[in-house]
């Protein structure tokens, strides 16, 4: 487990030099920032063909031949997809697996970072592997990758009768199914696309086509009995474990769980639903009107729409406020419950919630600099990189990430100082 | 009204075996279902307002280079297609239907010229849509564009690119990038680059050296990029064309949201024209976005503002005259045709204009899908466009040598006229020759 109570809370600053990451290196990537704040890495080339990660200065004990996807887990071990002798693996902390492949990508972690699963190739055929350990059965093809809410089931839309290209008949006959920890379900469907893992690892929905235009979710191999337009991405309830997905029925699109409608009006658009921490909220984006976007909770849409974008919608730890980016006129805002800060930007990232509820912060991008905005206020320091703000178990503190200057620097700012 | 020869001998196993398929009662359900839960009162309006007067057949490079035959003016092709089905209530034959998707999906670009030519601005080409769509839902089109859709489902990519050849490949012309500009990156999963290029599916199987041009171009001239090395990357979108709604609008919102995840400020786009309706005007708008929720530049504006920024610098102009074609969908879809006249200018010594030219220029004969339906229909795709050889004739006749063609399907449409009509044109992207001309570091 993360605990973040363990995170240095009192130093109030800690610089790492970068400036000279250049001199020493043929070129220095994009870094990355570990959630503690403790490290920063990039990916660095040493010569033709030699790559290797630098953290905090020290490079890995092991240079590669090709070294991409550089990622913080979860839970603060550093990954990056390597290549040596013309084999790929995933490389933690500087050890790469032990397992190699034809080539790896997609990485996913799950939500405590303990587990870390990849795309795979080899030979040409297709598998998920998880800490290294590939699945037993391959596939010919294999799409939309999915890990698990506890990260030990990984899964995969999988392609098991092979087609060759123009072989449409074969194809709308169905040669393409879901496959959990590797094992393909007996249906076949024309398509299977985005996939969820039920937080108990029982059951995998996916969204199916069964012909060129009968939509539906199919859960473990199994299709809902009414069929739809279109649909998309199902999402477990966490209370019965019921699937909950989007519906287009009539040109119209609403909520259906376990195929039977549950919302009782429907919207132009609607996608990214989502329960709240203790399951009994369902909102979702929705577009009331056609070019007007918001969030529908329960069914019932905000009054306040924007004209080009809703995304990255965010549930308070208690579950009673929701925060989400949201763009208009080519400018980006934030909504809270559905009343708008004044300040707008050319970015911004997810809102991050104190533990409370109470404060709201995010990442923002102004005239290409960064800094954090928290309730509306804007953090008196422009930077040239920031990472999202973390707050302490308390509440009290923020942790702020940022480079300035060509130097790394990993504050602790008090809440108030940012709230005014 | 007699019928060209070659369209009787065309055999596509998309249109015979999925006819084979129909019943008479499935054709009328569908269509009056289509008719009826999705078109509106525009369809009625073209419908009630056409008076057959035949002015929008001028306009049809289709009906101009077939000597006139009224089988392939515009109103002809709705006769022959929509206004049957409107008129029999849906209750027409699956040889009907087979020949109705021919029709709509093999001859007709969807080029909207004859819109411009109509007294009443109707949309010929939203009919053909309507066409292609109740033909999609009844599984009859053209086997070659039908499995392009299929690819698209399953990949969200134009040409059954999987999940690790488009990163594969990216780090490949990285690669052989380098060896030019040592430092050269392209850089992939770049969260908060100002920018994110697309492509389509074509260009990392068959055309990967446009890609390292790009990321060369992108390098000179000091743009913060990135490539997702995520599905989402193609701009490219068959499905609008096949009529399947459902599978666009699940691409573009691939596109788009990758776009989102990336945290960029704009998508840049390479040189095509229907990717550009794709994803600035008919699959954002299915999904319910008026505009796209991500900026979208085209490649000729991109190249527009980066000369005029002083980005990029020309080190010598071209010298060989060229002549311009302008692509339907980013000229009349879009209005791009002074600024692609800017970059051209700016990189090459002699621009030879075509007539007409603009937005009353000749569609390529290959856009709207009609080159996706394959080597089928190629024969009747030049036969159809005799009228833009006759225009590139006049251009070559006045010293234009190479031809610069701005989109893809114009690209590979225009590259089979000059052949069969032996033009003798050396066809160009603006990026080759942007390449080529431009100022690169030691
Ligand atoms: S090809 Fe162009 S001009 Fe001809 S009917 Fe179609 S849209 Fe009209
Ligand atoms: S010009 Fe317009 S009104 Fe005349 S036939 Fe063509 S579509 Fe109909």
């Amino acid at each position: 487990m993360i605990d973040i109570k363990e995170w240095d809370w009192e130093t109030p600053e800690k610089k790492i030099v970068l400036s000279d990451w250049t001199e020493k290196f043929r070129w220095v990537e994009e870094p990355s920032v570990s959630p503690d704040g403790e490290k920063i890495a990039a990916i660095v080339k040493l010569d033709e063909g030699e790559f290797n990660v630098c953290v905090n200065g020290q490079t890995w004990e092991n240079p590669f031949e090709k070294i991409w996807y550089l990622r913080f887990s979860p839970d603060g071990r550093l990954t990056a997809i390597v290549s040596e002798m013309g084999e790929w693996t995933l490389a933690v902390d500087g050890i790469p697996w032990e397992e190699k492949f034809a080539y790896i990508w997609n990485t996913l972690f799950s939500p405590d970072g303990k587990n870390i699963a990849v795309a795979v190739q080899n030979d040409m055929q297709y598998c998920m592997a998880l800490n290294g350990i590939p699945w037993e059965e391959t596939y010919a093809n294999m799409t939309h990758f999915a890990l698990g809410p506890d990260g030990t089931k990984t899964a995969a839309s999988v392609q098991v009768e092979k087609t060759s290209e123009g072989e449409i008949h074969k194809f709308q006959e169905g040669t393409f199914t879901a496959a959990l920890d590797g094992k393909a379900w007996d249906t076949r469907f024309v398509n299977v696309w985005n996939m969820a893992i039920s937080p108990d690892g029982t059951k995998l929905a996916a969204e199916v086509r069964l012909n060129l235009y009968d939509y539906t979710i199919a859960v473990n191999g199994e299709a809902w009995k009414n069929t739809f337009g279109c649909v998309w991405e199902p999402v477990f309830n966490p209370q019965n474990n019921a699937v909950v997905a989007p519906v287009r029925v009539a040109g119209k699109w609403s909520l259906a769980e376990d195929g039977n409608i549950i919302w009782d009006r429907a919207f132009f658009q609607l996608w990214h639903q989502m329960f709240s921490p203790d399951g009994k909220r369902l909102v979702a984006i929705v577009a009331p009107k056609f070019g007007e976007w918001t969030i529908a909770v329960d069914g019932k849409p905000w009054r306040r729409t924007f004209d080009e974008f809703v995304t990255d919608v965010v549930f308070s730890p208690d579950g009673n406020r929701i925060a989400a980016l949201a763009k208009e006129k080519g400018k980006w805002k934030i909504t809270v419950n559905g009343s708008v800060w004044t300040n707008t930007f050319d970015m911004t990232w997810k809102p991050v919630f104190s533990p409370d509820g109470k404060n709201v912060a995010a990442k923002v991008d102004r005239n290409g600099k960064y800094t954090i905005i928290m309730n509306d206020r804007l953090w008196r320091q422009e930077c040239d990189e920031l990472w999202d703000p973390v707050f302490s178990p308390d509440g009290q503190k923020v942790l702020v990430r940022t480079i300035e200057d060509g130097t790394y620097c990993r504050r602790i700012i008090p809440t108030a100082e940012l709230t005014g | 009204m007699g019928e060209p020869a070659e369209i009787n001998e065309i055999k596509d196993k998309g249109l015979e075996i999925g006819a084979e398929r129909l019943t008479e009662d499935k054709i009328e359900k569908t269509i009056n279902s289509v008719l009826k839960g999705e078109t509106g009162a525009r369809l009625k309006a073209y419908v009630d307002t056409c008076i057959h007067c035949g002015l929008c057949s001028e306009a049809c490079h289709y009906y101009l280079s077939r000597d006139n035959d009224p089988h392939f003016s515009p109103v002809g092709k709705v006769k022959q297609t929509i206004w049957e089905m409107l008129k029999k209530k849906g209750k027409v034959s699956p040889e009907f239907i087979k020949k109705a998707s021919e029709i709509a999906s093999t001859e007709c670009n969807l080029c909207r010229r004859c819109a411009m030519y109509c007294p009443f601005g109707i949309d010929i080409a939203y009919m053909m849509l309507i066409v292609r769509r109740i033909c999609h839902m009844l599984g009859v089109t053209p086997l070659y564009i039908q499995d392009t859709a299929h690819s698209h489902s399953v990949t969200m990519n134009q040409m059954w690119v999987k999940g690790d050849e488009w990163p594969d490949t990216l780090q490949w012309q990285e690669e052989e990038a380098q060896a030019e500009i040592p430092t050269l990156r392209i850089p992939l999963e770049k969260e908060g680059a100002d920018v994110m290029y697309s492509v389509i599916g074509p260009e990392p199987k068959f055309q990967a050296q446009l890609i390292y041009q790009a990321a060369v171009i992108m390098n000179v001239a000091g743009i913060d990029w990135t490539m997702p090395a995520s599905s989402g990357w193609d701009n490219s979108d068959m499905a609008m064309y096949t009529g399947d709604n459902e599978i666009m609008g699940r691409v573009k919102r691939a596109h788009f949201e990758t776009a989102a995840r990336l945290k960029v400020k704009k998508i840049v786009m390479g040189e095509c024209g229907h990717a550009f309706r794709s994803v600035y005007d008919v699959g954002n708008r299915w999904l319910g976005w008026r505009i796209p929720p991500v900026e979208v530049v085209h490649a000729i504006e991109f190249y527009h503002d980066i000369l005029k920024e002083g980005r990029i610098k020309i080190s010598k102009k071209f010298e060989t005259p060229v002549t311009l074609h302008d692509p339907c969908n980013i000229v009349r879809g879009r209005g791009l045709h002074e600024m692609s006249r800017y970059v051209t200018r700016e990189m090459c010594e002699e621009l030879i204009e075509m007539h007409p030219n603009r937005e009353h220029n000749y569609c390529c004969c290959a856009g709207g899908g009609v080159i996706n339906c394959g080597p089928p229909y190629k024969n009747k795709r030049i036969m159809s466009n005799r009228v833009k050889a006759e225009q590139l004739f006049a251009a070559k006749a006045k010293g234009a040598k190479v031809l610069i063609a701005p989109c893809h399907n114009c690209h590979s449409g225009l590259e089979d006229i000059n052949h069969h009509y032996g033009l003798g044109l050396e066809i160009k992207f603006l990026m080759d020759i942007l390449y080529e001309v431009m100022d690169k570091p030691e």
